[in-house]
């Protein structure tokens, strides 16, 4: 079970500690690093030995068919392995990672003291609480109605607090069932796909195109634009799309939205907008999906204090589902996601949510703004330097994440040359999706001295 | 816990006995014409089969109503499970410092591992499970044992058959519904069609009579029993290991209650030998710590815990904790952790003490009443028997004349009927006037 150990070692929790010595590697090494896609891909999910099977005890349970569909651990477990047994082979590299989107600054002061107030409170009588509303506490879920949603139609009870954009896809995909069919960028988050391999809307994994049969893949290219052309694009009952996007990005521009609103209308589809990194945005690029008229009757926004915040850790998030929206029957997809919630769910911590509130206030909302750009310049950072090595780039003017075209060449390849050469850990742009194959993300979550001195690397790899 | 304003006229809990009605608003004029866009998207027909709302936002809004009737009440919240006692100061503080450390360098934590912190893990193991052979790698932390109870049924599926202990804690029913296992409603029965139900009542000592029960893939059993009080003892939980061992069944076993077992009842279902390679283990702090609004829990999937084609559970466990979680805050972790310190222990000790000193004055107040009371004993939770009655009438009667919140029997499966389940938890001086209230009113 070494995997397991792996992942629970807490080199996972990935706070860099400084990595201030440079390091000396060869750069003239030659060593090549050839590991098939195939078997980098597929992690085997060895059960006991043959001659031990027969005589442990097997209960009479069949595996869930859904999740036996599942090609490998998830991706950035997967990232994460490998960044590990890097270590295990060159246990004095200087690792620096930008692969797992993790964020690395502290947390504001102004945010921090507001949990640990609350945190000292619950020792006592008056600022003691059990179960909050699973809902999300009223103060909160009113804040953030008013801070993202201001004059656009939102109301508080809209808005379902979460632990997070990764537990709320999935209870997403709870409320929609195993019988709607999805579309999804390609590339996108994994999260989407294996979310609905797991509840048993797709086919089989197929191994030649790389995709699940039953999912619609809407290509998104630098030649489209990263928008794909929806009039070669099927109907579906669910639209995931994420803007800023999660590995490209690519924020789609109000034009785009509004072609995106019409589509859904016409279908009769919902939109799962996910607009985890809105606050990246440094041009007037909609920050969320109900800016666009029409969008509360088809769409469902999905948000995280993680990058904002550095929230990571904490844990916290949000959904937006509007009244306005309805199944086919009429019924309001508000009142299972509610259903959901309560059953399923048992609200987010209250610690954390006390956190949220402090992030909302103005004092908070200029400390995350002051995080956000630190971020913002690492990206500007890392853009530059694939610019000057004559890189095709893109993303990294409204998210965090960079986009770096390695026209024909297997992402998964370049991602362990980049590890093995430059002890960088990126994320292979397979791993989002056949669209991302040529590719490689570089994440810009890090302290400043790394980013440096990873594109000081990068430098040195690619000249 | 509220109930949004435009959902609270749906969903009458007594309709699990009624016909289907179509209650929402939907958007319709008068005229039967549509109004505003609907999708084509079809709702989901497992959602459908759910006739009322979750059981405890039903106790909320019931309270709501009755304080809207009644604005000077002086209501008395023996209802939902939920904690009243301050979480002892040894434990905000490792929160509060670990929340400092946030705002440091050194102290930052972005990400941490979906299975949990590691030194929480083997804190769990080893005030827990020692002995019992359970490793921390088996041990996976969550944000509490109702969302671990869905992320099961997500890794278990829709193909699998459950029996339940009845009554239970409703969540295992209403997870099974919305995974698609649960079958139709029958309304007559009050039963889900696929679901064995394992009567659970004094008659049986609270344990059902296996002999009567057919093979399903997996048992939920929650011990010491929300709402009975019951603790299984040694012999019973003998007995269900076995069951499940010969059936090859898998026991998801519920010990959210464990610290309150006082007459040494069995803690775990790994005490009993064999169990590891027939159980889940689902276990929270929220009952153990008072952090039911902190959020978090644990669940232990065996390593020898296998499917039919051998396949270990716990990788599939781990996979869906990958991807449908992103961990518990690491803020909750760094509390737990404080749980399990000495210190942090012995002062949860002493509230659970003082909570079962409530369940012990509720208890003695109801027996010279000649009223059959069970629970209470092992369990913060009293189950009082009106014989012959209809617990959501006893409970709204109760609720007018005392006000007195507490929850019908009925609410935890059909065997419920005609039981009310009195929660202990509560500041002692709400617990002795709800005990003067109830003598007076009974």
């Amino acid at each position: 079970m070494s995997l397991m150990n792996n992942l629970s070692t807490s080199m996972i929790s990935s706070s860099s500690s400084a990595f201030l010595a440079p390091v000396s590697f060869n750069s003239s090494r030659t060593q090549s690093v050839t590991v098939s896609l195939k078997s980098i891909n597929i992690v085997k999910c060895v059960a006991t030995p043959q001659e031990q099977q027969t005589a442990a005890y097997k209960t009479n349970v069949s595996r869930n068919a859904n999740i036996a569909k599942l090609q490998a651990g998830y991706l950035f477990p997967e990232v994460a392995r490998r960044r590990v047994a890097h270590l295990v082979k060159y246990p004095n590299a200087q690792v620096i990672s930008l692969g797992i989107g993790d964020t690395t600054e502290p947390i504001p002061d102004v945010i921090t003291s507001a949990m640990a107030k609350r945190s000292h409170g619950l020792s006592t009588l008056e600022g003691y609480s059990g179960y909050g509303a699973e809902q999300g506490e009223k103060a909160l879920r009113a804040a953030l109605a008013s801070t993202f949603y201001g004059n656009l139609g939102i109301e508080e009870d809209d808005i379902f607090v979460s632990d997070g954009a990764k537990c709320d896809i999935s209870r997403l995909q709870v409320v929609f069932g195993s019988n709607v069919t999805m579309a999804v960028q390609d590339p996108s988050y994994p999260a989407y796909v294996d979310s609905s391999v797991i509840m048993g809307q797709t086919g089989q994994f197929q191994k030649d195109v790389e995709k699940y049969a039953n999912i619609e893949y809407m290509r998104c290219t630098p030649e489209n634009g990263f928008f794909p052309d929806l009039s070669t694009v099927a109907r579906t009952d669910i639209i995931f799309f994420c803007s800023p996007n999660n590995p490209t990005g690519a924020a789609a521009t109000r034009d785009q939205l509004t072609r995106l609103v019409q589509f859904a209308k016409d279908n009769g589809s919902i939109i799962v907008y996910d607009s985890a990194y809105a606050l990246y945005i440094s041009d007037d690029k909609p920050r969320s999906i109900f800016e666009i008229p029409g969008a509360k009757e088809v769409a469902i926004e999905t948000a995280s204090f993680s990058k904002y915040a550095g929230f990571t850790g904490v844990r916290l998030g949000w959904t937006v589902v509007p009244k306005q929206l309805l199944f086919s029957d009429g019924f309001p997809v508000a009142k299972d996601f509610n259903r959901i919630v309560c059953t399923c769910f048992n609200g987010a911590s209250n610690i954390s949510q006390a956190g949220g509130l402090a992030c909302l206030s103005p004092e908070g909302l200029e400390a995350m703004q002051e995080v956000i750009g630190f971020y913002k310049e690492n990206t500007k950072i890392i853009v530059e330097t694939f610019n000057s090595l004559g890189f095709k780039v893109y993303g990294g003017q409204n998210a965090p994440y960079v986009w770096v075209h390695f026209p024909g060449r297997s992402s998964w390849d370049v991602f362990s040359e980049i590890l093995e050469k430059t002890h960088i850990v990126t994320t292979p742009g397979s791993g989002f999706g056949p669209g991302g194959e040529g590719f490689i993300r570089v994440s810009a979550f890090g302290h400043r001295e790394n980013v440096l001195e990873a594109c000081r690397r990068f430098k040195q790899l690619y000249n | 816990m509220y109930y949004s304003q435009f959902l609270s006229h749906v969903c009458m809990p007594h309709a699990v006995l009624s016909p289907p009605k179509r209650s929402w608003n939907s958007s319709e004029s008068n005229a039967g014409r549509r109004v505003g866009h609907w999708s084509k998207v079809p709702r989901n027909v497992n959602l459908e089969k759910l006739r009322s709302g979750y059981l405890f936002p039903e106790i909320s809004r019931h309270e709501s109503e009755h304080l809207q009737k009644n604005p000077g009440a002086s209501l008395i919240r023996l209802g939902i499970g939920d904690t009243t006692h301050p979480i002892p100061d040894t434990i905000t503080q490792a929160m509060a410092e670990h929340v400092r450390g946030l705002s440091t360098i050194q102290g930052y934590r972005g990400y941490g591992a979906e299975q949990g912190n590691m030194a929480l893990r083997k804190a769990i193991a080893g005030k827990f499970y020692q002995d019992m052979g359970i490793k921390a790698e088996e041990i996976f932390v969550s944000d509490g044992a109702q969302c671990d109870i869905s992320r099961l049924q997500l890794l278990l599926g829709p193909n699998v058959t459950m029996a339940v202990q009845d009554p239970s804690f409703p969540a295992y029913i209403d997870s099974s519904v919305v995974v698609g296992q649960a079958g139709e409603l029958e309304e007559e029965t009050g039963k889900y069609g696929n679901i064995t139900y394992m009567n659970c009542g004094p008659e049986n000592h609270f344990f059902p009579d296996l002999s009567t029960i057919p093979r399903t893939d997996v048992i939920f059993f929650c011990s010491p029993n929300n709402p009975t009080g019951h603790a299984a003892s040694r012999q019973q939980l003998k007995q269900l290991v076995e069951f499940a061992k010969a059936n090859g069944s898998i026991i998801a076993y519920d010990s959210a209650y464990t610290a309150y077992i006082r007459d040494g009842s069995p803690r775990s279902i790994f005490e009993i030998p064999g169990a590891k390679e027939v159980a889940i283990e689902i276990s929270s702090f929220s009952k153990f710590a008072g952090f039911t609004g902190v959020r978090l829990g644990w669940t232990v999937v065996p390593e020898e815990l296998k499917y039919s084609n051998g396949f270990p559970v716990i990788k599939d466990f781990n996979r869906i904790v990958c991807t449908c979680f992103n961990g518990a805050s690491n803020i909750a972790q760094a509390g737990g952790l404080a749980c399990l310190s000495t210190d942090g222990y012995q002062a949860l000790r002493n509230v659970i003490d003082y909570y079962m000193e409530n369940a012990k004055i509720l208890v003695d107040g109801f027996e010279p009443l000649g009223l059959k009371v069970y629970g209470g004993k092992n369990a913060p939770y009293i189950w009082v028997h009106f014989p012959g009655s209809n617990s959501w009438n006893v409970f709204s009667e109760i609720l007018k004349k005392t006000n007195i919140v507490t929850v019908p029997g009925r609410g935890f499966g059909p065997a419920g009927e005609g039981y009310i389940r009195i929660s202990a938890f509560g500041q002692r001086e709400q617990i002795l006037e709800a005990s003067r209230r109830l003598k007076l009113y009974l």
